[in-house]
């Protein structure tokens, strides 16, 4: 039976350069001295470490667990010591370091105890957590944690479950001699997610420029006896392999601008992603190793299986990089990222190690100015306008560029490879990309940032009250108590006073309160300092106290300023 | 253990009441040009601008009574988008008002800090923790930069210290060719 296939809209055809490494099968490769792990190799949370320097790991052990849930678990690739969990060089362009593991193996290689699971007979969210322990993501590149993908939706059962075996970037082969050579344990993996996703349909789709591994898949879908299986030959055209434009050639659904396909009952993974599901449930095998491409600038490109951590260097050795080397390209020439050294370690997003050299990739003409010419746009895949993004994103205005939509950009190429001006507009695309997150972030932090402002201010505020309110309880307090003494020597000197003192009163009540207080105290003092002097000095002084007196008792209602 | 987290949701309960009362309380009735003005400002609360936080100086802008190039945290980024949204003239920061640095936080040398509470005194945005007595230290998420609190340290013990970079910072460079030389 002939599918009816669909077309995504642009694309280009490059040279594949996919024969020379697909001539000898997968190799692999002698233990290096040591393994770099990095802890942070998916999307998602950075993984806690588990072990300590100093440890034995086995093989397949867990050295990092997820943290939380949308993080992925990651393993000993091999058994032997933990040297040191420091900052190592990670493959991304940055050249930053990030938090790694150092094995030093010890050559043997042993497993540690492995746990299978059924998965027809465990419940769906066991195996979700078994699955992330076992450290299984996105293959494809994306190293999206897998488990979060493994659920049915709201419907409780999927329409089609997309699985991607297109490969459509040039040199890259890891994924067709996988299923060359694999075939019948990659569809068991599919199976076991088919049926945690309840999908009605599985499609397999595959370049046709693969036709020994469609060939190969086909036979094993016959031979396990499934129905509702197909491996479905598309035309060779990049980018086939993105989800979207697959899930758009097979199934002719097109996901609009800022929806996901699983609102349209689809979901889609990648072969590799599918052999790893089968490792994991069927022989207990964490993820701690994956099918590597080396071409390029080498003698020999193969494909190899490597152990998560080897050193790229190390693997490039067995294909033999040829003079000239510059640089190492993690993925494909279209979409690859340059490595900031040589021994950086391969990691779960590793599928391909290209070498690269001045005269494989000699360095871009010169940048001429946009003619206009609308190539870009008729090449995107997304259906962008990459020109108009181009545009605002040289003039740094972020604001437009995201009206142009240039988040649904893939970073797939297509535009900088077909303009006649040699624009890389790719590089302008991330580059706008990562300065609105960042102003994202700042945005955030400022907000955040006013809030404890005004908090403070509120706090300082309040305290500012509460203190107040305590001093004039205090002063209440004491003008209860003053007119309460202030009565009752009124009504021992002849009640004079009224009946119920008003606040004018008990103003004044309280001045002379203090004043006899201030009284006594001079009185006291004075006591004190004329006790020894003679009786005649004391008439004299009991004199002048007399006349200081009567000439202090008028201005009692001008109060002194020191009031209580 | 289970006391320790009802204490902690405890107070993380209270905090946030006291936090959305304050926002309905301190709310400054909605002048929109002040809030268009203050939502650009970095909300450093620095005062370098010669204002006591970003919001007075917000005001001081929205009223005619300062210029756009007063703010070094702010920096160039800053100046233009006022200049857009206002209107007026792009001009370069004012020097009396600073310059612009890159981002940093303040880092206590727990050594020497003698616990005399001035610096938590002086931070705008309570990103200091501590007691009389008791070692301080900064919640280095929650602080702006604004060195306000190292003039106040008696034993010159806070520095301030840029923010490395890490991958979920990391920023692509701006693409630079070679400009083609004219035949
Ligand atoms: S292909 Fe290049 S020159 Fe043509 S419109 Fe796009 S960016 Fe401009
Ligand atoms: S890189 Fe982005 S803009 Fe350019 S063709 Fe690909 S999706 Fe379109
Ligand atoms: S100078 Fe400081 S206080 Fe003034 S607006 Fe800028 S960040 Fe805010
Ligand atoms: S800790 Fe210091 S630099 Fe940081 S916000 Fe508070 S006062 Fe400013």
């Amino acid at each position: 039976m002939l599918r009816k296939l669909f077309s995504f809209h642009g694309g280009v055809k490059p040279a594949t350069h996919k024969d020379q490494s697909t001539l000898d099968p997968i190799a692999p490769v002698p233990l290096p001295e040591r393994l770099v792990i990095p802890l942070h190799q998916s999307v998602g949370g950075q993984p806690r470490p588990l072990v300590q320097p100093g440890e034995r790991v086995f093989k397949g052990q867990r050295i990092g667990a997820a943290d939380g849930s949308l993080s992925s678990a990651v393993h000993a690739s091999t058994s032997g010591l933990v040297r040191d969990i420091v900052p190592a060089v990670m493959p991304h362009t940055s050249g930053l370091t990030t938090l790694s593991v150092v094995i030093e193996p010890d050559g043997e290689d042993r497993w540690g105890e492995l746990d299978k699971v059924r998965f027809r007979s465990t419940p769906p969210d066991e195996l979700r957590d078994f699955l992330r322990d076992a450290g299984i993501v996105g293959l494809g590149g994306a190293v999206f944690p897998s488990h979060l993908k493994l659920k049915p939706g709201k419907e409780g059962a999927l329409q089609t479950l997309v699985i991607n075996g297109a490969e459509c970037e040039p040199f890259i082969t890891c994924d067709d001699m996988l299923m060359r050579e694999r075939a019948g344990d990659m569809l068991k993996g599919i199976i076991a997610m088919r049926h945690m996703l309840q999908a009605r349909e599985v499609l397999i789709g595959i370049e046709d420029n693969k036709p020994q591994a469609i060939a190969a898949v086909q036979a094993a879908i016959a031979a396990s006896g499934e129905t509702g299986i197909e491996a479905v030959a598309i035309p060779t055209r990049y980018p086939a392999g993105g989800a979207k434009q697959l899930i758009r050639v097979l199934t002719g659904i097109e996901v609009p601008h800022g929806r996901r396909s699983t609102d349209f009952g689809v979901q889609c993974f990648n072969v590799g992603t599918a052999y790893s599901i089968f490792e994991a449930l069927e022989l207990g095998r964490p993820l701690i190793s994956r099918i590597v491409t080396v071409a390029g600038n080498v003698d020999a490109p193969r494909n190899y299986e490597v152990l998560i951590g080897t050193p790229m260097d190390h693997v490039v050795r067995l294909s033999g990089a040829r003079a000239g080397t510059d640089r190492y390209i993690m993925g494909g020439p279209m979409m690859g990222a340059r490595m900031p050294a040589f021994d950086v370690p391969v990691v779960k997003a590793t599928n391909c190690i290209l070498v690269g050299s001045p005269a494989l990739f000699p360095p871009p003409p010169p940048e001429m100015p946009c003619i206009r010419c609308g190539e870009c746009a008729k090449a995107c895949p997304a259906d962008l306008a990459p020109f108009e993004m181009y545009w605002h994103s040289r003039a740094k205005n972020f604001g437009k560029a995201q009206e142009y939509h240039l988040f649904d950009c893939i970073e797939c190429g297509c535009c900088s490879f077909v303009c006649p001006s040699h624009i890389p507009l790719v590089d302008y695309f991330r580059f706008s990309k990562s300065e609105i997150w960042a102003r994202e972030r700042e945005k955030e932090a400022a907000d955040a940032a006013r809030d404890r402002f005004e908090f403070k201010n509120f706090r300082q505020e309040r305290e500012k009250q509460e203190k107040a309110e305590k001093l004039a309880a205090k002063a209440a307090a004491t003008r209860e108590k003053v007119g309460a003494d202030g009565a009752a020597t009124a009504t021992a000197s002849g009640g004079a006073a009224p009946a119920k003192p008003s606040a004018d009163d008990a103003k004044r009540a309280l001045i002379e309160a203090a004043m006899e207080k201030a009284r006594q105290q001079k009185a006291q003092v004075q006591a004190r300092n004329t006790d020894a002097a003679d009786p005649a000095v004391q008439a004299e002084i009991a004199a002048i106290e007399a006349r200081r007196l009567a000439s202090a008792t008028p201005p009692t209602d001008s109060p002194p300023s020191s009031g209580a | 253990m289970l006391t320790a987290i009802l204490i902690m949701t405890g107070i993380a309960l209270v905090l946030g009441a006291v936090l959305g009362f304050a926002s309905i309380k301190f709310k400054v009735e909605g002048d929109p040009l002040v809030d268009q003005i203050d939502a650009i400002l970095p909300q450093t609360q620095c005062g370098q601008c010669g204002f006591p936080g970003c919001r007075p100086y917000a005001t001081a802008i929205a009223g005619g009574e300062a210029e756009i190039n007063q703010c070094p945290p702010g920096g160039e980024e800053g100046i233009r988008k006022l200049a857009d949204l206002l209107g007026r003239e792009f001009k370069p920061l004012s020097e009396e008002h600073g310059v612009e640095k890159p981002k940093a936080v303040a880092v206590i040398d727990e050594a020497t800090c003698i616990g005399c509470t001035l610096c938590i005194q002086a931070c705008p945005v309570d990103a200091i923790v501590g007691a009389a007595k008791q070692m301080h230290t900064i919640i280095a998420a929650d602080c702006t930069g604004c060195e306000l609190c190292l003039a106040p340290c008696p034993v010159d013990c806070i520095s301030m210290e840029p923010i490395a970079e890490t991958v979920d910072t990391w920023k692509w460079r701006y693409p630079v060719f070679a400009i083609k030389q004219a035949a």
